[in-house]
């Protein structure tokens, strides 16, 4: 069984519980991907698959990639990716097709991989979360990053110091968001809350690799509320 | 449509044509443990958020001499209805200015057409 799918961030919404609590979603346009390559243990080692998503316009690939396509007959595809095969269920072989229903459904704990917003030159308080002075009382220092190391001792800095620098653009892994809705007619998958990079970027949703078991309410021991709630429901009326 | 739109689409209520100015009844479902009652608010909306689902109104009233605002998602399941009772004149869309003014400053002009309650 596929345990992921490739996708495109299309944006945020919110969604209406029926008691009006409202949830942060973000909206996904989750495949429908095709199988390009299936790994199997003799030949790689490893079980995986290789997914490409399927887009309005084939896209122009070069010679050696248009053969990769050739083997799996499918038109070339903009983006590929591989996620891992889950044991179960029918064997995955190249060609197949990979949609959203198929790999998630309402309630599941996912994954989202994707390149986040660059963000460009940034000092390290954004950067590292570095602290920073007082802004006022006299504070000569702002934002500053402040020492960077001793002095003749060892006469350099340490290799790995955080210092300003490019920030955003990286892999970014964003674990433990929750299906909210999975749309099987568009395509269109909803999890809770945001996802790594801009709208358009393209991502991948997999299952959740160390999924967070759902927080269970609190349930009163049925025999210690009875016996709780009789007294109170005597006293009042004698109160009065 | 793009796709936000599509997922909106479903949760869309069915609300009357509201506006600055307006002064409106809103309906509000309210829990108490386990009985559901009505609570109505009554005021003026003094601005409106657009955005499909995640639209908004503000609506201002005067209890006990003390301004009250409340924001509403337009679209929440918890608002039962909304009556549209009057609609004033108004030359802007947030009507904030209504903040600092105090009893009959605070009146506006109705416009000449009545409009339904819905």
């Amino acid at each position: 069984m596929v345990t992921g799918i490739i996708g495109r961030k299309v944006g945020m919404t919110q969604v209406f519980a029926t008691d009006g609590t409202v949830t942060p979603a973000t909206v996904i346009q989750a495949g429908p991907c095709v199988v390009l390559q299936a790994k199997g243990p003799q030949t790689d080692g490893y079980e995986a698959v290789q997914l490409g998503l399927v887009e309005n316009k084939p896209a122009k690939v070069n010679k050696p990639l248009e053969g990769h396509y050739k083997k799996a007959s499918v038109p070339p595809t903009r983006v590929r990716r591989e996620v891992k095969i889950a044991p179960g269920g029918d064997a995955v072989k190249a060609g197949d097709q990979v949609l959203v229903n198929g790999v998630f459904k309402g309630g599941d704990r996912v994954d989202v991989i994707g390149i986040s917003r660059g963000k460009g030159f940034q000092g390290v308080v954004k950067r590292h979360n570095f602290r920073g002075g007082a802004a006022t009382h006299g504070s000569m220092f702002h934002r500053a990053p402040g020492s960077i190391g001793a002095s003749s001792f060892p006469s350099r800095v340490v290799k790995g110091m955080r210092a300003a620098g490019r920030m955003g653009g990286d892999r970014v892994t964003t674990r433990n968001l929750k299906v909210v809705q999975v749309d099987a007619e568009n395509n269109l998958l909803l999890v809770r809350g945001a996802v790594p990079g801009a709208p358009g970027t393209y991502i991948v949703v997999r299952k959740a690799v160390a999924a967070k078991p759902e927080p269970k309410p609190q349930v009163e021991k049925a025999g210690k509320t009875t016996v709780a709630k009789k007294p109170a429901a005597v006293k009042k009326p004698t109160k009065k | 449509m793009t796709a936000v739109e599509t997922v909106e689409r479903g949760q869309l209520a069915e609300r009357p044509a509201i506006k600055p100015g307006d002064t409106v009844r809103v309906h509000v479902k309210v829990r108490e443990g386990d009985k559901e009652r009505i609570q109505v608010f009554e005021g003026m909306v003094i601005g409106m958020h657009r955005g499909g689902a995640r639209a908004t109104f503000t609506v201002r009233k005067v209890s006990f001499g003390q301004g009250v605002e409340r924001i509403f998602p337009l679209h929440s399941p918890v608002i039962d209805k909304i009556d549209v009772l009057r609609t004033a004149k108004v030359r802007r869309a947030k009507l904030y200015f209504l903040r600092e003014l105090k009893g009959k400053a605070a009146r506006m002009k109705e416009t000449g057409k009545k409009q339904q309650a819905s």
